[in-house]
């Protein structure tokens, strides 16, 4: 099967999905994310990276985060932003998501970040570009329905190398909602790719996908069963319309079976890191006295992914 | 000239309703099949057809194809040599009423092309509430009643429907899906789902509403045909029901026998169907209910324009065109299914004999899909043509799918060698919707009849038919 995201030479031309992509461009991103960093930390954050480049924020679902994000690791690389909030405008008035595209392309358009409630709504859009033969122009995808957030799952790769250094020996626990969860399999895709010893996937089977094994991962359906002796614990955000009864009695409940409790993460190894891809529900998922302790790396996610970002933009943009 | 004594000469003619796979000439007179190979008496032909190296087959009967643009769609019909076919009730309107059947038929006889046999709606505007008039509306036409892919409200319902139409003999066709199990599903539930972050639709979703269909189907009496399975597991029950003398009869699409969840990919819409693809076992299993006899074979036509395909999967419209794509795709299952069976011979052999991959593999290109395959194994060609022409046609229970002498002359004859690329081009149908666009097929119609008349013939140059 052809792999959409990659040009003939195997470069990266569009960021659609972290499955299919080669363990070398991983390492190429996160290696190149690492170089970024050090532009953050500096008086004048900016690299003329994409002088002159447009990169087009296409939001058709709200994120004022990741927006804001992607926001800021494009202008960081010097690039002229717009930000489009397609939910309320063209779409509104019956437009396609193609008719958008084009109308986006008109106006020279060299880069998109999409996000879209659909799953592989980007593909699409991919798609669309490679017959119109426009490969100077590259999708990023910022999160599509259920399917995937690949630079979610690549930031969250970055701060587990930044912690723990190497992926050979780790056990890795991503734990709730899993079924709805674009975050998880990203992560399961790359930590697959990158050669993690175990993915468990730790939930209810109401918030676990069908053959969710065939992607890599040891269910587990018991809490302390999932997180004992891992060295990271990936927390899922509930969202609030998950807790209507149809899937989980109720937040207490869940919490009580399912949330990351001091109790809880003890069953962890001592070194564990605790992550979360916000905003994370606080007594929901995760205890406060956890998500503000000292083995959660929540907060530098954030500042990874602004890095991560620039460095998948820049990437895009030399290929 | 519709009425035109016509001879056609040299032909292999298959026959599988009569059990005949011989070269033999066909004589037809009066729309009719007047002899097979000896002349009537007095018989002067108003034109000889030389069908040397052709294959001449019933015109093949399809139990489902939608016809968006009639013209268009029974012109595509009579290219891929179906010359009857029954339209689902999910038109637009859709067929509630008589005087909407009589529409239909007035307009499918207007075009002179394939015969058009109308499945009413089981319930009023396919609500799944109220009964459709269904004496009045086979009275305009229709053959059966369906809900097509709509719910029924109820259990009740559908027992209601069912009892109402078992007290004047009518036939109802169900596609099995359970609409809660299903609600906002898109793919199957397994691998591929999972992967996308695609709504699942399980497989219980049919089993329940199969196993539902069929205690409500001993208990009234009616005469259920399931359409469109996509399980194993409901192969399993429906062969179960008929061991214990349940007279239910089922099809399945001819996508479902070739593809699999698989070939959704990277979400390539072409390849959302309703029932969804399922894992390639499951494609096995409905592969076994054809060559055992189980089921018929369907095109489950649906032209979808550009528009309705180009969307994100999900919100894409399910289906496919395939009117003209049944015959060499279910020439190309024969074939798939008699190599595979060859090469189960054939390793044995080589196991006996000399083990050894290097010749295993030289000898099973050997065998590999040429057509010869098709004379034996599982799913000789005579037996892979009556799942698309006598078996459909006793389902629908219409006159049609034979060549016996005195039936209409409804005939099929193709090149079984021809192979051609599946274009948009290449389709007369509306709807260029297709996960085969741009491959490659192996068998091509020549020439179809309809009551005797040639309502379909290729293009002059590139075929054997003179």
């Amino acid at each position: 099967m052809h792999n959409p995201q990659l040009n003939a030479n195997g470069e990266l031309t569009h960021l659609l999905s972290i499955e299919g992509l080669p363990r070398e461009v991983i390492n190429h991103i996160l290696d190149t994310a690492s170089s970024f960093l050090k532009v953050s930390h500096r008086d004048v954050k900016k690299v003329p990276l994409l002088r002159g480049k447009s990169v087009f924020n296409v939001f058709f679902e709200n994120s004022t985060r990741t927006r804001t994000t992607f926001e800021i690791a494009a202008k960081r690389l010097s690039a002229d932003v717009i930000n489009l909030d397609v939910t309320r405008s063209s779409t509104a008035k019956g437009e396609t998501l193609l008719d958008t595209v084009d109308n986006l392309v008109a106006m020279h358009a060299d880069m998109f970040v999409v996000r879209h409630a659909a799953s592989g709504a980007p593909h699409l859009i991919a798609d669309h570009l490679r017959r119109l033969r426009r490969n100077d122009v590259h999708v990023v995808n910022a999160g599509d329905g259920r399917h995937a957030h690949p630079t979610q799952g690549l930031l969250d790769m970055y701060t587990i190398r930044h912690y723990k250094k190497d992926f050979a020996n780790l056990v890795v626990a991503i734990v709730g909602d899993i079924l709805h969860s674009r975050v998880a399999r990203s992560d399961i895709h790359a930590l697959t790719t990158l050669g993690a010893a175990e993915v468990r996937a730790v939930g209810p089977q109401t918030l676990l996908p069908t053959a969710i094994e065939t992607m890599g991962v040891r269910v587990c359906h018991d809490m302390s069963e999932g997180l004992r002796d891992c060295d990271v614990v990936i927390m899922l955000r509930l969202q609030n319309e998950r807790m209507n009864g149809a899937l989980l009695p109720s937040a207490r409940e869940y919490f009580r079976c399912y949330g990351l409790s001091p109790a809880m993460l003890a069953l962890a190894r001592p070194d564990a890191i605790v992550m979360h891809p916000g905003p994370m529900n606080r007594g929901v998922e995760i205890d406060s006295d956890v998500a503000d302790g000292p083995q959660a790396v929540i907060l530098p996610q954030v500042t990874f992914g602004i890095a991560v970002r620039m460095a998948v933009m820049g990437i895009l943009a030399g290929n | 000239m519709s009425k035109q004594h016509l001879h056609i000469r040299n032909a292999r003619l298959i026959d599988p309703h009569n059990g005949v796979d011989d070269l033999l000439d066909l004589f037809i007179a009066e729309g009719r099949i007047a002899a097979i190979g000896e002349p009537p008496a007095g018989f002067s032909p108003a034109r000889s057809i030389n069908a040397l190296g052709l294959i001449a087959c019933p015109g093949l009967v399809d139990l489902s194809a939608r016809l968006g643009g009639i013209e268009a769609e029974l012109g595509a019909a009579v290219a891929g040599g179906v010359t009857s076919l029954a339209c689902p009730p999910d038109t637009k309107p859709p067929l509630d009423e008589p005087g909407l059947v009589e529409r239909l038929v007035r307009r499918s006889e207007a075009t002179g092309l394939a015969r058009v046999y109308p499945i009413g709606a089981l319930t009023e505007d396919l609500a799944g509430l109220r009964l459709a008039e269904m004496n009045g509306l086979t009275r305009a036409g229709c053959i059966a009643f369906s809900q097509a892919k709509q719910a029924i409200v109820d259990t009740q319902s559908l027992l209601r429907a069912m009892q109402y139409a078992a007290t004047f003999g009518y036939a109802v066709h169900l596609r099995p899906q359970d609409d809660s199990l299903a609600r906002e599903g898109v793919a199957h539930d397994g691998e591929v789902a999972a992967r996308l972050g695609l709504t699942g639709i399980p497989v219980s979703a049919e089993t329940v509403a199969i196993a539902t269909a069929l205690q409500l189907a001993a208990e009234t009496g009616v005469r259920l045909h399931l359409a469109r399975l996509s399980s194993a597991a409901g192969v399993d029950l429906i062969r179960a029901a008929r061991r214990s003398g349940v007279p239910v009869s089922c099809d399945v699409s001819i996508h479902h026998l070739h593809l699999s969840e698989q070939d959704i990919g990277y979400f390539d819409s072409n390849s959302r169907f309703d029932p969804p693809l399922r894992s390639a076992r499951d494609r096995e299993a409905l592969r076994a209910a054809i060559t055992e006899g189980l089921a018929a074979i369907c095109s489950d036509h649906t032209p979808v324009d550009a528009d309705g395909k180009q969307l994100p999967f999900a919100e894409a419209l399910p289906g496919a065109t395939a009117l003209e794509l049944l015959l060499p795709l279910t020439l190309q299952l024969a074939a798939e299914e008699n190599t595979h069976a060859a090469r189960n011979d054939l390793r044995w052999e080589l196991q006996a004999n000399a083990p050894g991959t290097a010749g295993l593999d030289r000898d099973w290109n050997l065998v590999g899909g040429g057509p010869n395959a098709w004379h034996e194994g599982r799913l000789p060609l005579a037996m892979a043509l009556a799942r698309v022409t006598c078996d459909p046609a006793a389902i629908l229970g219409i006159e049609a799918g034979s060549l016996s002498v005195g039936s209409a002359a409804d005939i099929c004859l193709f090149d079984p060698d021809e192979v051609w690329r599946a274009t948009p081009d290449a389709l007369r149908s509306q709807g260029k919707n297709t996960p085969f666009v741009g491959c490659e097929v192996r068998g091509r119609v020549r020439m179809t009849l309809v009551g005797g008349r040639v309502v379909f013939e290729a293009r002059a140059g590139s075929g054997r038919a003179t």
